[in-house]
């Protein structure tokens, strides 16, 4: 499938008997091809640069510096820490909790989803369990975690682990016992047995609740990450957070933050890619 | 002529709670090898049902199903069914779609491939091998359905209002279509329809059927084919057959 942005019905007609819609060249300036593109991104700079303007007037002028640093400050703040190398080492191993996370929890959770969607009868049994155990604060699972497996990154890893786990197995397993019985029986009249409908029709089907668990979940792995150094730990960006506020040094915190902010445009990059993916599998009907 | 399909005090009840909703009563019909059998009912008097059951896909609550003279327990690849709803696989382009039974019953690419390109043509949908099902209309998803049925090389077809969603001119292209790639096969068709003419026009026999699937009329329709919908119109036996149907279906409702 091609990835253009044209909407694939606009082709068929084209092609198609001339009862349809007819699909024509409309002849565009540069202007109204970007125009409204360039326009948003001007504007977002603009408001970006004037925050950050009246910030740095504020502080020390209206509200105490040492409660909102300044900019100029966080932007030496973060020159500095990438000179001594404390920006990468800390950025490494949370971004690396991050991924292991997030992996280990997806596997896990389309396994299970996949396993326990399939049987109608044991999901109904453990369906408020699985309930009690979702609605459980992750956080609350530190100390638990710390008391099993130290306060190394195994921790962090393993409190992302748990709620990426959660989303992508309850939507995984909602695709499973969502699909569409027409489709199951089409198979079987086609002869087909249950390992053929399992993979002809419920993975295939069931794979935009799985992709949509994936998307949703991206985010979740960066919170639990940094929860778990929070709460406990001596490397990764939350500890940085907690060692520079226990030092007064606001400066330290925000460029944490920046750095955090944008590890999560990336993430947010990348759930934007998985979105389209998921959109290409979403079974359109009309 | 001997009976190829044959449905023996057929009962189906789908229970919910502590209610059973009865969809067929002690339903018999036989139908014989190569004849093409028109059901006409109206909607809810258990068409459905009991093309489902006729399948193999739900198991009767009493009487059985025989087919080419054993006991039906489940779905048969010599049965091809074309049900009301499309269940074509979103996620497969027309061509994949047709190969699909072919690919279970292990048919090699090349030959599934060949076969299925001579079945799209067949139905007039070729140049959209490579479309997806939402990517087509109604009309055309019917005859990708179609095209998909008939590459399994069923010899007995059950189809449930293939055409009742269509505007009258498509439905009637695909009423000829059909019977075009009917003639020319041994294939046995048991058609379910609500549409008086649609069932006179194909059948061979009509059977009407009033609620829970008992049989107000079953009568043999000589009309001379290939059958023309236009000049059937004016053709005497065809009125008072039409005549007798429609009040047949009436009656019933009563």
């Amino acid at each position: 499938m091609s990835t253009t942005d044209t909407p694939p019905e606009a082709e068929v007609r084209a092609d198609s008997p001339p009862t349809g819609a007819v699909r024509e060249h409309v002849r565009r300036t540069w202007w109204q091809r970007h125009g409204g593109t360039v326009t948003v991104w001007a504007v977002r700079a603009v408001l970006l640069v004037v925050v950050l303007a009246l910030w740095q007037a504020a502080s020390g002028r209206w509200i105490d510096g040492t409660f909102i640093s300044r900019p100029s400050d966080i932007v030496d703040r973060l020159g500095a820490w990438w000179a001594d190398g404390t920006l990468a080492d800390h950025t490494w191993i949370t971004v690396q909790e991050i991924v292991y996370g997030f992996l280990l929890g997806a596997v896990a959770g389309a396994l299970a989803g996949y396993l326990l969607g399939a049987s109608r009868f044991v999901y109904r049994v453990l369906d408020p369990f699985i309930m009690a155990l979702y609605a459980i604060p992750k956080v609350a699972l530190a100390p638990l975690f710390i008391v099993w497996i130290g306060i190394g990154m195994d921790m962090k890893v393993m409190l992302a682990a748990v709620t990426v786990f959660f989303l992508v197995f309850l939507n995984t397993a909602a695709a499973v016992r969502e699909v569409d019985q027409g489709l199951v029986d089409a198979v079987r009249l086609m002869g087909g047995g249950r390992r053929q409908i399992a993979l002809k029709v419920v993975l295939p089907s069931s794979m935009a609740g799985f992709l949509t668990g994936l998307k949703v979940s991206v985010p979740y792995a960066l919170i639990g990450a940094v929860i778990g150094e929070l709460v406990a730990s001596n490397r990764g960006l939350g500890y940085l957070i907690n060692d520079a506020a226990a030092q007064f040094d606001t400066a330290g915190v925000f460029a944490t933050l920046v750095i955090l902010s944008l590890i999560a445009g990336a993430l947010n990059i990348l759930v934007g890619v998985l979105d389209r993916r998921v959109n290409r599998w979403k079974p359109l009907r009309d | 002529m001997t009976a190829l399909l044959s449905v023996d005090g057929l009962s189906k009840r789908f229970v919910k709670n502590d209610t059973a909703t009865v969809a067929l009563r002690d339903f018999s019909l036989s139908v014989e090898k190569g004849t093409f059998v028109s059901v006409l009912g109206r909607s809810g008097c258990g068409k459905s049902t009991m093309l489902n059951l006729l399948a193999g896909l739900t198991t009767p609550t009493s009487g059985e199903v025989r087919y080419q003279g054993r006991r039906l327990t489940g779905p048969h690849t010599d049965i091809g069914y074309l049900t009301q709803s499309d269940t074509l696989m979103p996620w497969r382009d027309v061509q994949r779609n047709v190969e699909m039974p072919l690919e279970l019953q292990g048919v090699p690419a090349a030959e599934r491939s060949r076969t299925a390109r001579d079945l799209i043509d067949r139905v007039g949908l070729s140049g959209f091998e490579h479309h997806y099902p939402r990517e087509l209309s109604g009309g055309m998803r019917r005859r990708a359905s179609l095209a998909r049925m008939l590459a399994g090389r069923p010899s007995t077809l059950l189809m449930d209002e293939p055409f009742g969603a269509l505007d009258a001119q498509l439905r009637h292209e695909l009423q000829q279509e059909l019977l075009r790639l009917w003639e020319d096969s041994d294939q046995t068709v048991v058609f379910v329809t609500h549409d008086i003419e649609e069932a006179i026009l194909l059948g061979d026999r009509v059977v009407v059927l009033g609620g829970l699937g008992r049989i107000v009329v079953d009568r043999r329709i000589d009309l001379p084919r290939p059958r023309n919908a236009d000049e059937l119109q004016v053709d005497p036996t065809y009125v008072s057959l039409h005549r007798e149907m429609a009040g047949a279906l009436q009656g019933a409702a009563a």
